[in-house]
């Protein structure tokens, strides 16, 4: 059980108190509604009206939190911000998606309980109006207002209706039908099933959030929910008056008929906010896209990965960051993440894209990737980029020693570092923090290398040439090889070159032992923190997470960042 | 939008519908509610339509990711072959299974969702998809070929002389080099 508190805290920290706030919220609320001004409502919904309102609340913030973990561009900005400040706070800034996922479960968790909830009041109140006995007190309450249909307490005003009519009636049973419906739609397809494969899908459908909000803030413009009017608590004390019911209105009795009003709609005032901030976030992204983005050249590497080399004027990147490319030609309304594969050092930048779906496949032939001959540069569709952002590869020059993990297509971000290493200590010789990086290149198929391995043979080269062969030392692993290739390799054992890659260090198979390999680099570099980077699945990073928690004992390090998509 | 197939869509949302329609009937008839009936139907219907949507078809491109224990239920979903294999048939017994809990407040939402899953899975029928079970791959057993039971009756092909020349500037490397590739 290693150094826990220093890769976990922050998060844990962050949960906890959000935790709290919705304890807090929910448990406020709910006392409340057992004040004297909501008494003839409760005499009419008994607990169920502080079931109801106590969700409510934690709804409100919930809703509020949602918006802010996908103002992208805000973040990017806070993050740089806070760079400087604390490492830890910008990591946490990484984890935006999950923690607004976890906003997503509790919005969908306090929404059953507020339905169920108002599922009790609806027939509660219905229940009022059927049983039409004056000598029964939830019958003469809602007999108030009757004539100028202003201060009543039962929403539901006649007995000739159902529950269900009142709810397509209402103002805020018709919103809460229609919000309630499209955050199942939304939550439906946002299954990881969906997500992965269907990403269109996904991506049209979550956009009813903007009716979710829409409907939210309209939800409480009836004032469904009245208690006693402040006046009218001086007029009529419920615990003394609620049991004198047949005084009311007399002369010369204390107790006056109660007059009921509803509360203000409260909603919009915890989610303008965030909401003017998601409209400012969409529109920078407009802004960002509508720059003049040329393409300069296109590559087609094997393994159907196209290279795409641009220019835009004032782009400025940092290492490993991601960009949301977008090609109208292809579809006005996609928007996909890529990352960099280019130095910030090169004057143009680069995205690395495997054409796996719809919109890669369109993309591909837009740019006439299958064509063999020199296209014509007007030709080339028309590209738009948002971006940069920013995430935990731009941390790696921070730490003395890295291990950088890659698995498959998930190289990319690290291809950027490699090449600005190059750059920096190369081409410019400048000090770098950086002492010494341990590359980790996990692939299935030997095609894949192509692209990589001329950037690491040139990096071999140069770095020869410079006799700093030990600043870089990488371990490329083949997951998977089929039986002839296999015969070929042991026959190549001996060459000085590995016959895949054709670098000097040797391809090796198989999985690589990570609990030797931490253990190598803690021995190797005591005292220092070492930053572990992984591109790649999920389970791996399940590995290397818990490798860095238990190697992280004594006085090396291992701090874990991962990237996700 | 091309290669989306619309039935693990409405496979998810029948699945949330099912659970939805047995959470409203559970709460219909704990709390007593005036036509409690119809949340009696909600809760035989909401479970029901779980039991048939828990399982997950074969997708027909890309690898297809297994509910948790969902063997069992692809075992039952199976045996009622066609009824259960083609679309419409769930399209139209969604339709159907939603219509009743609409009448009471506590169900009318499992209602309107079923109705949307039926609409789902009418679009996904339409396309020509259909229900395929999950089945564990049966172990393939390789049999020996059988030219490996007799031995080789002539002796291996040869090169022409000129390739069968030692290359004695690397006599080492020589003896693992082959002038012809080795495999297929």
């Amino acid at each position: 059980m290693g150094n826990f508190a220093a890769n976990e805290g922050l998060s844990i920290f962050v949960i906890l108190v959000w935790l709290g706030i919705n304890a807090f919220l929910f448990v406020h609320f709910y006392m409340a509604f057992l004040l004297e001004r909501w008494f003839y409502t409760r005499v009419l919904l008994g607990q169920a009206l502080s079931w109801a309102r106590a969700p409510a609340a934690c709804l409100n913030f919930n809703c509020m939190l949602i918006l802010l973990p996908v103002c992208r561009n805000l973040l990017s900005f806070l993050r740089g911000t806070i760079q400087c400040c604390s490492r830890t706070a910008a990591r946490q800034l990484d984890r935006n998606i999950t923690f607004h996922k976890l906003v997503a479960y509790m919005i969908a968790f306090h929404t059953a309980v507020h339905i169920i909830a108002h599922l009790f009041n609806f027939e509660y109140f219905m229940d009022a109006q059927l049983n039409r006995n004056s000598s029964l007190l939830p019958f003469v309450l809602s007999e108030i207002g009757s004539g100028d249909n202003a201060s009543f307490l039962n929403p539901i005003r006649t007995n000739n209706t159902s529950p269900t009519i009142v709810l397509f009636t209402t103002i805020a049973g018709l919103t809460g039908v229609a919000i309630t419906l499209a955050l199942i739609l939304i939550i439906t397809s946002s299954m990881e099933v969906i997500r992965r494969s269907y990403f269109e899908v996904f991506w049209y459908t979550h956009h009813l959030f903007v009716i979710f909000f829409i409907g939210l803030v309209f939800h409480g413009a009836g004032r469904i929910v009245r208690g006693q009017t402040l006046p009218s608590l001086q007029t009529n004390d419920p615990e003394v008056c609620s049991t004198r019911v047949e005084e009311w209105g007399n002369n010369g009795s204390s107790c006056a008929v109660p007059k009921f009003a509803g509360n203000p709609p409260q909603t919009w005032k915890w989610v303008l906010g965030p909401m003017i901030l998601y409209v400012c976030e969409r529109i920078v992204r407009f802004y960002r896209s509508h720059q003049k983005v040329v393409i300069t050249k296109v590559v087609m590497h094997p393994s159907k990965t196209l290279e795409l080399q641009m220019k835009r004027k004032g782009f400025h990147m940092e290492v490993g960051q991601y960009v949301f490319i977008q090609c109208p030609s292809v579809s006005r309304l996609e928007w996909h993440p890529f990352t960099l594969t280019s130095a910030p050092e090169e004057d143009y930048f680069s995205a690395h894209i495997r054409i796996v779906g719809d919109w890669t496949q369109a993309l591909y032939e837009a740019c006439a990737g299958d064509q063999t001959e020199p296209q014509d540069a007007w030709k080339l569709p028309k590209i738009a980029i948002d971006g940069p952002f920013g995430t935990a590869s731009e941390d790696v020059f921070r730490y003395e020693v890295v291990m950088l993990v890659g698995a498959g297509i998930g190289v990319t971000p690290f291809a950027s570092i490699l090449k600005s290493v190059w750059y920096k200590r190369i081409q410019n010789n400048q000090d770098v923090f950086t002492k010494k990086i341990y590359f980790y290149w996990l692939c299935p198929e030997t095609e894949a290398f192509e692209w990589f391995a001329d950037l690491l043979q040139s990096l071999e080269a140069q770095m020869t040439e410079k006799g700093v062969m030990d600043f870089l030392s990488y371990n490329i692993y083949l997951t998977r090889w089929k039986e002839k290739e296999a015969a070929h390799f042991r026959v190549h054992h001996e060459a000085e070159n590995d016959p895949i890659t054709g670098l000097k260090q040797k391809t090796l198979y198989g999985k690589p032992n990570w609990d030797n390999e931490f253990s190598n680099v803690a021995a190797k570099h005591p005292g220092t923190k070492v930053g572990v980077f992984l591109c790649g699945p999920p389970q791996l990073g399940k590995s290397l997470e818990k490798q860095s928690l238990s190697h992280s004992e004594g006085d090396v390090k291992f701090i874990f960042n991962k990237e996700n998509f | 939008m091309g290669k989306i197939e619309w039935a693990m869509w409405a496979n998810e949302q029948a699945l949330a519908s099912g659970l939805i329609l047995l959470t409203g009937g559970i709460v219909g008839v704990a709390g007593q509610f005036r036509g409690w009936q119809f949340a009696a139907y909600a809760i035989a219907a909401g479970a029901f339509v779980c039991l048939l949507e828990y399982p997950r078809s074969k997708r027909t491109k890309g690898t297809s990711v297994e509910r948790t224990g969902q063997y069992c239920f692809t075992v039952c979903v199976k045996s009622f072959g066609p009824l259960t294999r083609n679309y419409y048939v769930r399209a139209f017994l969604h339709a159907a299974l939603s219509v009743p809990a609409g009448f009471l407040l506590a169900t009318v939402l499992g209602c309107v969702c079923l109705g949307i899953a039926s609409l789902i899975y009418l679009a996904a029928a339409i396309r020509g998809e259909h229900w395929e079970p999950i089945l564990p791959k049966k172990e393939m057993v390789r049999k020996p070929d059988d030219s490996m039971k007799n031995p080789p009756q002539n002796p291996p092909p040869r090169p022409p002389p000129e390739t069968r020349r030692k290359r004695v500037d690397d006599l080492e490397g020589a003896a693992y080099d082959n002038p012809i590739p080795v495999g297929e």
